[in-house]
């Protein structure tokens, strides 16, 4: 086990070297260039000559990325032109944003979207399965932006029942300890900065939770659907078991197999920034930091963001792998 | 003789989808059997012996499947009980082996679980205890270090230890009736003839009645007491095992012994199988489903000639035949070079 995860590690080294390399030269890439962005249009080639020179950019690629690499190793990836504080604060201020705002969506999704699952499949061809397919099929396709900006008209700006933008009232002065803000307030025993932070996050969840809820209802279905008519829950009725019992162990267990891997791919995606939904609410996550960075060609934090992002993605799909063993003994590795 | 356990009457299961013809996978199949008797249910692949089996364990789905006719478990009628009547009998009462140990049993479910969990269902007892008795029965089904193999999952288990696993768990509560629908399909000959070893242990130790469904011959010859031989859903044929092999009358069970490989006859002569397939069985409304595939039949086999189907009758003591025309055996022939040939 240890062995399989040291493995899983090392295989992130290639990936992000590889990545690395197609980042930088990327952005190196783009019309324009850092000094451009930085000193504007009219700037004279004479600015933008002593710009490139004093921060390097006048070097061959090559001594640029090795000398860019050297410090990334260290976390660190330079200041950002837009908020100028290092890329590693701003990371750290808000990625625990986005990481309530998935967890939040995850639980709607799974908490939804399981026992919906079962239940049209057990009463397969009835009107709640059709409306559970149809119903999925609408969540899949509609654009996630469209739904964003519907729920926030709706239950922030017409009916005012929630708040439609932001992570937290700028009103309220909240003690910062690990800038989850929920958390912060449960920490702090701040508990009106705790709520308000949560009903901050419910509209973008439930806009992000949609696609894996429509995806994990349509895997659920499926696979319950596969499993009931497997040999082994056969066996178990045949041995009288109680109802519940061979749904609990029997039905729901094997059926959650595909749907754990699922939930996995789903949660590293939200993890990797909800650039669309986090712009809609101006959620101070990732996601609207990489809109704002690409939009301000704050390169610093969009290498450093995406090197993050990348590291994240490999972590989550690695927990995904292990829990997959620890699921399905079959392929428990050993 | 005693009184049978499982008294079945003229069952009927009619698959009804919408939209489709109905199909009868049985029809008008009677038989009981009693404390200690084996039964063997005989025929090929497609003609009802399995669906025959679920129907008497209340198995089948409940929608689009139509149950008619008595199944008697000590006197009570199980085709029309409640799901929480039956599932208080399966398991405890009546036991179930199935045909493929690897696909009947839980993936991700460890073998004790498996066993302990019937235990706790029906019986009062601890988990502690049930673990015990767990250890105990699989024991008793002759698995090595059954300590060690409750911990282990079904993918870790050899073919013939899961179902002896399966065999554990159908015995587990001392059922009165246990069904085995084609047990020793999935394993190797060495341990088929394992496997039908302790069913035969089992059957004389507990005196549990056995109906084994099976389509293997050497099986029927090995362990059972009377045979049905089922066609295209419906019983043409029941005997003693001793008189089904050294005079089969019917001729479908005149075939189904002449297609086994004897090793008494000559090399490279032809085998003898039945002509056709099951497919080619036609609706008994119309007459004998075998008809089409006898070398017996004749033009009133069919109903358009003779008037009504073919019934089942009484043919000699303890038997009975659905056939107008059955094979003639003048002089009983030695018993003993038949049923060997077959196993």
């Amino acid at each position: 086990m240890l062995r399989f995860i040291v493995r899983r590690l090392l295989q992130l080294i290639p990936i992000l070297l590889g990545l690395s390399v197609l980042l930088f030269a990327w952005l190196r890439a783009l019309p324009g260039g850092p000094a451009q962005a930085a000193l504007g249009e009219r700037a004279t080639p004479e600015a933008i000559a002593q710009y490139n020179e004093l921060f390097g950019l006048d070097e061959p690629l090559y001594v640029q990325y090795f000398r860019f690499l050297g410090r990334a190793v260290q976390l660190d990836f330079g200041n950002s032109t837009q908020y100028g504080r290092p890329v590693t604060d701003v990371f750290l201020e808000r990625f625990p944003g986005t990481i309530e705002l998935t967890v939040l969506a995850m639980v709607f999704a799974i908490g939804v979207g399981i026992p919906l699952g079962y239940l049209a499949a057990r009463r397969h061809g009835s009107f709640l399965d059709s409306a559970s397919v149809i119903g999925s099929l609408i969540g899949v396709a509609i654009p996630v932006f469209f739904l964003a900006y519907l729920l926030r008209l709706l239950f922030a700006v017409e009916l005012g029942w929630l708040p439609g933008s932001g992570r937290q009232d700028v009103r309220i002065d909240a003690t910062r300890v690990t800038n989850f803000y929920v958390l912060d307030g449960l920490l702090t025993r701040e508990w009106d900065a705790a709520w308000d932070a949560l009903t901050h996050l419910v509209l973008p969840a439930i806009a992000l939770g949609t696609i894996p809820l429509a995806i994990i209802v349509r895997i659920t279905r499926a696979s319950v659907l596969d499993v009931v008519n497997e040999d082994y829950v056969r066996t178990a009725n045949a041995k009288g078991l109680a109802m519940a019992t061979v749904r609990r162990r029997h039905i729901v267990r094997n059926a959650l197999l595909p749907v754990s891997t699922t939930i996995g791919l789903q949660t590293g995606l939200l993890l990797s920034g909800a650039v669309l939904t986090e712009t809609v609410f101006a959620f101070g996550g990732v996601g609207s930091t990489l809109y704002d960075a690409i939009r301000l060609r704050d390169f610093a934090v969009l290498q450093g963001f995406i090197l993050m992002l990348a590291v994240v993605y490999v972590l989550v799909n690695l927990l995904v792998d292990i829990s997959y063993g620890l699921l399905d003994p079959r392929v428990r590795v050993r | 003789m005693q009184a049978p356990v499982l008294e079945v009457e003229d069952l009927a299961v009619r698959f009804t989808r919408r939209g489709e013809q109905p199909t009868r996978a049985v029809d008008g199949v009677s038989f009981s059997v009693a404390p200690g008797e084996t039964i063997g249910l005989v025929g090929e692949s497609g003609c009802g012996k399995s669906v025959t089996s679920l129907a008497i364990m209340g198995l089948l789905p409940r929608r689009g499947v139509e149950v008619t006719g008595s199944v008697r478990f000590d006197g009570n009628d199980l085709v029309d009980a409640p799901d929480h009547v039956l599932r208080g009998l399966r398991g405890a009462d009546m036991g179930m082996v199935f045909q493929d140990p690897l696909s009947s049993l839980n993936p991700t479910v460890p073998i004790g679980t498996q066993v302990t969990e019937v235990l706790l269902e029906h019986r009062e007892m601890s988990k502690a205890e049930a673990r015990d008795e767990a250890t105990r029965l699989l024991d008793r089904v002759g698995i090595p270090d059954p300590g060690r193999r409750l911990k282990e999952y079904p993918h870790q288990l050899s073919g013939g230890m899961r179902q002896r696993a399966l065999i554990a768990m159908a015995l587990a509560c001392a059922p009165r009736l246990l069904i085995a629908d084609e047990p020793t399909t999935a394993l190797d000959v060495t341990i088929q003839a394992q496997i039908l070893e302790l069913l035969r242990e089992l059957v004389v130790d507990s005196g549990t009645a056995l109906v084994m469904i099976t389509h293997d011959l050497g099986v029927v010859a090995g362990l059972c007491d009377r045979v049905h031989v089922m066609y295209a859903g419906k019983i043409i044929e029941t005997a003693d095992r001793h008189d089904l092999f050294t005079r089969p009358r019917q001729p479908y069970t005149g075939g189904l012994l002449a297609s086994v490989p004897r090793l008494d006859s000559t090399r490279g002569a032809p085998l003898t199988p039945i002509r056709g397939s099951a497919r080619d069985a036609i609706p008994w409304s119309e007459g004998c489903a075998f008809a089409p595939r006898c070398d017996n039949a004749q033009d009133d086999c069919l109903t358009e000639v003779s008037g009504s189907t073919v019934p089942l009758v009484p043919d000699g003591p303890g038997r009975e035949l659905r056939c107008r025309h059955p094979l003639e055996h003048p002089s009983a022939p030695s018993g003993a070079t038949a049923s060997g040939a077959a196993r």
